[in-house]
């Protein structure tokens, strides 16, 4: 069996998901095909070794229709010989990628994969993909569903945990990424955007605001209170009776933004390793996925984290440092509270309330900033976990292999 | 044929006259299923057709469905049931394609069956008459629209649109049917229906339905177009709150209406079946039918007998303008009964009427009512503190607080100025009706009138029998209870009579629940989950747990002077507790819930303090534990003969006191649950939470198995 080996892991800066924003008007198919150049400059194969490119999307249709990461290895000009898929795991399509690629070669039926995703949030909005959980009236009465917000504002409520504790949280976030950026964290891995000219779209992530503030945040009104109030509140009252009233307390400010950008990596096995003279980076030393109640659906993280641990055979001692995704602030915050963490080792250099969220590809983002800060922190282990649409979980343990 | 005429003039214009022999309304049965089938062979095999007019002989176009049929669907009539769907669509739809013009005259309502059959025709007249009404009310029953409505409802409104009425169920009258779209022209007099239909068949040789029109696109946009879909996302969470998740129907509807959006008419059609044939067969909808409709009806209608037969009441003393005495005004005097208000001084009295000032003011500002109508309404109530004023009165309902010493006074004061025959009531809600009769001269005409809070809008009458109430008396409160507007059960004599003691269980069992260290938020949502419109909590802080405490003193008392123990309850121990800590309710600054001034009541913070509150919650056990210590209590009252009827115990304790109706009502609860699981639940719940879920000494009034 071979270990699941990383080469390397780039990303895109995110652009602000919006029209307006920068990476609107770059077509996703561009900005994934742009990193895929990078990748090859950066690490020097030949492309037909390369088995699969498989890339998360969670709205893949429109301009994100028509399994891109076949028809974006074509349009890079990559071998044809390249096979790829494009999938749908909601928020943790990347960071399945990358799980499933690494799979692939711990499995020796493939031994070099290219694996990330991407999300242009600004053309093909969050849910304009349909489907029965929402837009089917039996799937969605038989599966209560409720829009992620609620689920947050619900383990907020359970939790304790007030709009300030959620606002200062946002904040950090905010404080992490801007010094990150100042200290040039982020240099060797984020990939400047440019056009078929060469000319720069977008050099940096384009939502992080250094002077926010729990002041700044005070003034933002909650999201999910009108849906809430109008029905849905009313889903959780069979799963959560013991619950007055669920508390309204994320907004636009301390829940991750919407965003574009794209993520890739380049996993293989070592024989690949030293056929092309690559340098790995990392391993993936474990994966995990689970379902959980779909109701408050965001709590997915721990059970997974759990899971990913138990597969790795280490404790939670092991791990040094911790990417838990801010789809909003209160699942990070119960993450640490559950686990009882050292928040100076969690998101080190901020998260998706700071930086944006593009569905399909943060979770790759993520793998690539907590290799690059175990690399800096010159630690060991790292764990990222993010919760998912429709109650799952998610988790990957990585391994720097770079300590010096 | 039996139930429909077929007339064809000489010009090609044929008549189907819809005319049910053996009833008074038009009724979708098998008989009419058949005739109609061939009705449409005949049409089919007609040369020279030029169109189509349906009409009623009756004084509604059509009733609709049988419900006697569609409240029996079993697991082994189903398949009938489904192919008697199946047969009137295709006669409906055969109609729709006949290619000749079909135009539906409604001189009277069209409701439910009878919608859809005018549905299936190309142009729809209404005489413009208050009194017609259209609507597609199956939801209200348990149902769905399964003969062609649903499927063309969406293709005519759209979904937007279509979603609310089909699942509100609302009656529309024939403008806003008009505005909306299904009536196609108004006409002021029955008369006109014919010319006009005559006349656009003339202009409309050859028509078809939209969506058989090539090129057909559903108004407002499909399913997955982003307005819609942001509305359906929502739809089932908003049909939760609604339906509290006891009510199938809106869902099947809603789930039919989307599901068919985009198909053929047929394929829409066949969805429809599939969905309304569990909704027929499961329990909810019998229940409904059974209670709300057969068993209401009927109670409604002896009344009405009761008062063709006797003599209509003209005037009605009303002594105690307090809330319940302003209400009662209320009641009687928007039906047109004169009102004489009496309370101890005249500025009490005039609040009283105050009541109804405020009342007739918002109905004119929402335009139900108009000026003079309202100045009318208002002139009926005369309020007074002079006891000579009740003279006129043939019937005196006292309403004072409750307390024997005042009310007997009262009588005597009361009986010193009426008529000889002057029917004397009391709205007691507790104190046993004969002995309060031991304080009147004319104990076989005196009564309880037991009206519920707010009048205005309760639509329950408990009319109590003592035990010296004569017969006639009992039948002149029915016909009271026809006059104005309420649905009346009559109880005999009792602690509690029916309604309260059933109630009281709701409450206690709450408080019992809380003792036992359950989140009160639970407890709570426990019932609003099984039904109930108001959790028993904040129901006990209405009802103030001052009063609780001195109606279960005044029933220790009784205990004590008959000999009798008391039985505590669980629930007990929490009036206990509350009391100690000034907590009583509502109107005297909180009870279980705290109200602040800026905002929406919230549990008080202390009761977890108090009672515990991290108990593991067992949903399904807190909601049996309702529904069961009512639905037991009922029947205790039903063998002490307190309730003599089944049907007034179920409606009585659906429109009194919000029993979920989802069960047909307390007593009709246990056939809902299925008598051997009811049995079986019943004994695990004595077991584990105490004697008052036993059905010892019940098996005279258990349904057999």
């Amino acid at each position: 069996m071979s270990e699941a080996l990383i080469f390397d892991a780039i990303r895109t800066p995110r652009g602000k998901g919006k029209p307006g924003g920068a990476l609107h008007e770059v077509k996703p198919i561009a900005m994934v095909a742009g990193l895929m150049q990078t990748l090859i400059e950066r690490n020097p194969l030949d492309t037909a070794a390369i088995d699969d490119v498989v890339l998360g999307c969670v709205s893949a249709i429109g301009d994100q229709g028509g399994d891109v990461a076949k028809i974006a290895s074509l349009y890079a000009g990559w071998d044809t010989n390249i096979a790829g898929v494009t999938l749908n795991r909601f928020c943790a399509s990347g960071a399945d990628a990358v799980n499933i690629a690494a799979m692939k070669v711990r499995s020796g039926w493939e031994n070099l994969v290219v694996a990330g995703g991407f999300e242009s949030m600004s053309r093909v909005p969050i849910l304009s993909d349909g489907g029965p959980w929402a837009l089917d009236p039996e799937t969605n009465a038989k599966t209560g569903f409720l829009p992620q917000g609620i689920g947050a504002d619900l383990i907020a409520t359970l939790g304790g945990y007030d709009r300030e504790q959620l606002d200062a949280f946002a904040s950090e976030s905010h404080r992490r990424a801007a010094a990150a950026w100042q200290t040039g964290k982020f240099a060797d891995s984020v990939i400047p955007v440019v056009d078929i000219n060469g000319h720069l779209v977008l050099a940096q992530d384009e939502l992080v605001r250094a002077g926010t503030s729990v002041e700044s945040l005070a003034g933002l009104k909650p999201s999910f209170q009108g849906m809430g109030e109008m029905a849905f509140d009313v889903v959780a009252r069979e799963k959560y009776p013991q619950v007055e009233r669920i508390e309204h307390r994320h907004h636009a400010g301390n829940s991750s933004g919407l965003a574009d950008g794209s993520a890739l990596l380049l996993l293989g096995s070592e024989t690949q390793a030293s056929q092309w003279n690559l340098t790995p980076k990392a391993r993936v030393v474990a994966t995990a996925l689970v379902g959980t109640d779909p109701t408050i659906m965001l709590t997915g993280p721990m059970p997974a984290a759990e899971k990913a641990l138990k597969v790795a055979g280490i404790s939670k001692h092991d791990i040094d440092l911790w990417e838990i995704n801010e789809a909003f602030a209160s699942v990070t915050l119960r993450f640490m509270e559950d686990f009882e963490l050292d928040p100076a080792t969690v998101n080190v250099n901020g998260g998706a309330i700071a930086m944006g969220h593009p569905l399909g590809a943060t979770g790759a983002m993520l793998i690539g900033t907590l290799m690059d800060e175990l690399r800096a922190q010159n630690k060991r282990y790292g764990l990222v976990a993010m919760c998912v649409g429709g109650g799952m979980g998610i988790a990957t343990i990585i391994e720097n292999l770079e300590r010096g | 044929m039996k139930h429909i005429q077929l007339t064809t003039s000489d010009d090609g214009i044929a008549t189907l006259r819809l005319d049910r022999q053996d009833g008074p309304a038009n009724l979708m049965d098998i008989a009419f299923t058949e005739e109609l089938n061939a009705a449409v062979d005949k049409l089919e095999g007609q040369e020279n057709l030029r169109g189509v007019i349906l009409e009623s002989t009756k004084s509604t176009f059509f009733a609709g469905g049988d419900l006697s049929m569609l409240a029996n669907v079993t697991e082994t009539n189903a398949p009938q049931v489904e192919h008697l769907l199946t047969s009137l669509k295709s006669s409906l739809r055969r109609l729709e394609t006949l290619g000749k013009p079909v135009v539906a005259c409604l001189a009277g309502s069209a409701l439910g069956g009878g919608l859809e059959l005018a549905l299936a025709c190309h142009y729809r007249i209404a005489v413009n008459q208050p009194s017609v009404r259209i609507a597609l009310p199956e939801v209200t029953l348990g149902l769905l629209p399964a003969a062609g409505g649903v499927s063309r409802i969406v293709r005519m409104l759209g979904l937007e649109k279509a979603i609310p009425f089909l699942t509100e169920g609302r009656q529309h009258k024939p403008k806003a049917g008009y505005d909306l779209g299904l009536i196609d022209e108004l006409v002021t007099a029955p008369e006109q229906l014919r010319a006009s239909a005559l006349a656009w068949i003339e202009q409309n040789p050859s028509v078809q339905a939209p969506w058989d029109v090539k090129g057909f696109r559903l108004p407002g946009g499909t399913p997955n177009s982003p307005k819609i879909a942001q509305m359906l996302s929502i739809a089932p969470a908003m049909i939760l709150k609604k339906t509290q998740g006891c009510y199938p129907a809106a869902n099947a509807i809603l789930a039919t209406a989307v599901e068919g959006a985009e198909l053929s008419i047929d394929a829409a059609q066949r969805i429809e079946t599939r969905y309304f044939i569990p909704l027929a067969k499961g329990p909810v909808a019998k229940s409904l039918i059974k209670t709300l409709f057969f068993g209401k009806n009927a109670i409604e209608n002896s009344a009405k007998k009761q008062l063709k037969d006797a003599q209509a009441f003209h005037c009605v003393g009303v002594v105690g303008a307090g809330m319940m005495g302003a209400g009662i005004a209320w009641a009687c005097a928007s039906k047109g009964l004169n009102v004489v208000l009496l309370d101890t001084d005249l500025k009490r009295a005039q609040k009283g009427k105050d009541y109804s000032e405020a009342l007739v003011a918002k109905r004119q500002d929402r335009g139900q009512l108009s000026g003079e109508a309202g100045t009318a309404l208002l002139q009926h109530i005369q309020p007074t503190d002079v006891m000579a004023d009740l003279a006129p009165c043939d019937l005196v309902i006292e309403a004072v607080f409750e307390d024997r010493a005042v009310k007997a006074d009262l009588y005597q004061q009361i009986q010193a100025v009426v008529a000889k025959n002057t029917i004397i009531a009391s709205n007691t809600s507790t104190l046993p009706i004969s002995s309060l009769a031991q304080s009147v001269d004319r104990a076989d005409q005196f009564i309880g009138l037991h009206f519920f809070s707010p009048v205005d809008k309760m639509p329950l009458l408990e009319i109590i029998r003592g035990d010296k109430t004569s017969e006639d008396t009992a039948n002149a409160a029915l016909a009271f209870s026809h006059q104005i507007g309420k649905t009346p059960i009559v109880v005999n004599d009792g602690r509690g009579f029916f309604t309260s003691r059933v109630f009281k269980q709701f409450t206690y069992e709450g408080m019992a629940m809380l003792a036992e260290g359950v989140p009160a938020a639970a407890i709570e949502n426990a019932a609003w989950l099984a039904g109930y419109p108001v959790g028993p909590l904040a129901v006990s802080d209405e009802v103030t747990l001052t009063l609780m405490d001195r109606i279960r003193t005044q029933t220790r008392k009784d205990c004590e002077a008959e000999g009798v123990t008391y039985v505590a309850h669980p629930g007990d121990a929490v009036i206990d507790r509350m009391l100690e800590n000034n907590r009583v309710g509502k109107a005297s600054g909180g009870g279980f819930y705290e109200y602040p001034k800026d905002g929406k009541k919230r549990l008080w913070t202390n009761l977890a303090e108090l009672f515990g509150g991290h108990e593991d919650v067992d949903l399904q056990t807190l909601k049996d534990r309702f529904l069961f210590s009512q639905a037991i209590e009922s029947l205790r009252a039903r063998h002490e003969g307190i309730v003599t009827s089944e049907n007034e115990a179920n409606v009585g304790s659906i429109l009194g006191i919000g029993f979920p109706a989802w069960t047909g009502g307390t007593l009709h609860f246990v056939e809902h649950v299925g008598v051997e699981a009811f049995r079986t639940r019943a004994a695990e719940l004595a077991e584990q939470f105490g004697d008052r879920f036993s059905l010892d000494g019940l098996g005279d009034v258990l349904p057999s198995v």
